[in-house]
């Protein structure tokens, strides 16, 4: 039981580490820009759990009820900015992929690498 | 007057800011470049305001939105932040000065301003990271100076720049994630991102494991944004083809401004709540200051390419600065953040000469220099000038930092006697792969390269005035060693 219930910190460090391994491991750019991302994702994960606590709901004061457990909104806002740091990069990494499709005419690393050797 | 003094650390962030949106509707170059330009010199104006006041013994504290730390934003400018300061900004200005000339040759005109624009929010974004005194703030400036930084680096006139800005993406947000997660894990364990608030409250932590993991994190993903050998593999690309002003702006002051967050969590955060820290990081970056200080100058030496040599000699570089660090004393320290300063003055007026060289040679091999002493004499008299104080001559500003390093590691007797002998080394391969580069373009001319065709005036002035500041910064160094003591003496524990 106490296993299963930190199951989102056990996803944390094999999402992190998928994506790092795909960025690693794949020669093909736009994979490794799926693996950036799953990066990134893991890490929204950690911080979207931190501030969950049973039973409760969004900060919200009600009427006759001043001891309303609530879940803390701030690492929420703060992955809300990382997320949309996350697009930004991923748009300008996708951006870099067409342009480096139009200048060599492939996005696979090793054969970028082979033309620019020559 | 007194009132817009007090709001000096925010409007070094804002100015450029909201400069960039406009130089974005800029659409004639020249326009563009003068508005990027007083932009970036209001900015200087305000760092040297700044340091003036930091050198006074003055932290300016500011509130943003009036909401008081730790709820609100706190902007901190003390004296490590104003020194830095004044580099990114200065920079900023002296690379902007060339800037006109040389990214004409090598950005098409239609969109010239759009880069002016990117110029702008990686100024900002740099600036904001230094004066930021709140964690999740430096990762978001981090991302707007990356970010504006890619782009910048992608108007390289090569197709290789794309590859090159591709792999410096992809390490660039590994590292600004890693440096997420620990800032998460210490906001798990104290509730704040405040980092002066941090500090007090790790002390009331109970386990302290995690904060240990968050220190592994944030100086690992730091030390990649900072290019700290082995992690530098995306940096001589991206420098060897980013185009030539933007180098000079970039290898003067983005990997410091890492390295400036680095040391602030290492030495701010961590070093006075976790038992034996402070060995465990003079352990972990001792070994990779010396590699690199080794290993880089050795392949800075074997190099060909004229950039990427210099580029190497930058990760050499962030060695000394980080050996100074990883020494832990004040001597060291002082020594280590002077050289950031003087590092910055000596590597950017190099890259300022490399701009000049390319408006009338297009050699990018140092073998292919041959004669362009006689072609461009103004040019190249600067670049040995440079060349010395990268080397650290007596005279020059990179003697000063390298100087305190040597001395403090004297300090620990004959072990630093020993681990002195690879800084030294160093150095002498300075000379060697400086020497390359002199003895090509001082050897006869072949075909067309006698008829002397001198850099553009502007960029030739902007270059001996910074090569000028090397030689004053090497014999009247007290405003760095000011500025890097009152540091040291606030990043040591008393």
């Amino acid at each position: 039981m106490e296993l299963l219930g930190l199951y989102n910190y056990w996803v944390f460090p094999v999402l992190l580490m998928t994506g790092l391994y795909a960025i690693m491991s794949r020669a093909n750019l736009i994979k490794k820009l799926i693996g950036l991302s799953m990066f990134q994702a893991a890490v929204f994960l950690l911080y979207i759990t931190m501030d969950k606590i049973e039973g409760g709901t969004a900060p919200i004061l009600q009427a006759g009820n001043p001891e309303q457990l609530y879940s803390n909104p701030l690492p929420q806002v703060l992955i809300l900015t990382a997320i949309v740091v996350g697009i930004a990069t991923l748009a300008l990494g996708l951006a870099i992929v067409v342009r480096i499709s139009e200048t060599y005419g492939t996005i696979e690393e090793d054969e970028i690498q082979g033309q620019d050797a020559e | 007057m007194s009132s817009l003094a007090t709001h000096l650390p925010v409007l070094q962030v804002v100015v450029p800011l909201l400069t960039a949106p406009l130089v974005f509707m800029l659409r004639q170059h020249g326009l563009a470049w003068a508005a990027t330009t007083a932009a970036s010199l209001c900015a200087f104006a305000v760092a040297i305001e700044l340091s003036t006041a930091a050198r006074g013994g003055a932290t300016l504290v500011y509130e943003v939105g009036a909401w008081p730390a730790p709820y609100g934003i706190e902007l901190v400018v003390d004296a490590f932040s104003a020194l830095l300061l004044l580099m990114v900004t200065g920079a900023s200005v002296f690379a902007l000065l060339i800037a006109r000339r040389s990214l004409e040759a090598e950005i098409p005109e239609q969109r010239l301003h759009l880069f002016y624009a990117a110029w702008l929010l990686a100024l900002a974004g740099l600036s904001g990271i230094v004066v930021a005194g709140d964690a999740f703030n430096i990762f978001v400036f981090m991302e707007i100076s990356a970010l504006a930084t890619y782009v910048l680096v992608a108007g390289g006139p090569r197709r290789q720049a794309l590859p090159a800005v591709f792999r410096y993406l992809v390490m660039g947000t590994i590292g600004a994630t890693f440096y997420l997660i620990g800032v998460g894990l210490i906001y798990m364990m104290t509730g704040t991102l405040n980092i002066a608030d941090m500090e007090m409250r790790i002390r009331d932590v109970s386990d302290l494991r995690p904060v240990l993991v968050a220190g592994g994190f944030i100086t690992v993903g730091l030390a990649l944004k900072a290019a700290v050998f082995p992690l530098h593999a995306w940096l001589p690309n991206a420098y060897t083809y980013a185009p030539n002003a933007v180098t000079v702006f970039i290898a003067a002051c983005s990997t410091k401004v890492s390295l400036y967050v680095l040391l602030r969590f290492d030495f701010v955060v961590f070093q006075g709540n976790q038992a034996g820290h402070v060995a465990q990081f003079a352990m972990f970056m001792l070994p990779l200051a010396i590699f690199a200080i080794v290993i880089a100058s050795i392949l800075a030496l074997r190099e060909a390419n004229l950039k990427r040599m210099l580029a190497y000699s930058s990760v050499a570089q962030i060695g000394y600065i980080l050996f100074g660090a990883g020494l832990v004393s004040a001597t060291g320290l002082t020594g280590g953040i002077a050289h950031m300063f003087n590092h910055a003055l000596a590597k950017g007026a190099l890259f300022l000469a490399v701009a000049c060289l390319a408006t009338s040679l297009s050699a990018t091999a140092v073998s292919d220099l041959a004669g362009a002493a006689r072609r461009m004499p103004f040019t190249m008299a600067a670049f040995v000038i440079a060349g010395l104080s990268l080397i650290g001559i007596p005279g020059t500003a990179g003697f000063i930092g390298k100087w305190f390093i040597v001395v403090a590691a004297l300090e620990h007797g004959v072990a630093g006697a020993l681990l002195i002998l690879p800084v030294l080394a160093g150095s002498l391969i300075a000379v060697l792969y400086i020497w390359r580069v002199v003895e090509s373009a001082y050897s006869s001319p072949a075909g067309d390269m006698a008829t002397r065709q001198e850099a553009p005036l502007p960029m030739l002035a902007t270059l001996w005035f910074v090569v000028l500041l090397n030689v004053y910064f090497g014999l009247q160094p007290s405003l760095p060693l000011d500025l890097a003591r009152s540091a040291a003496a606030r990043l040591l524990l008393p």
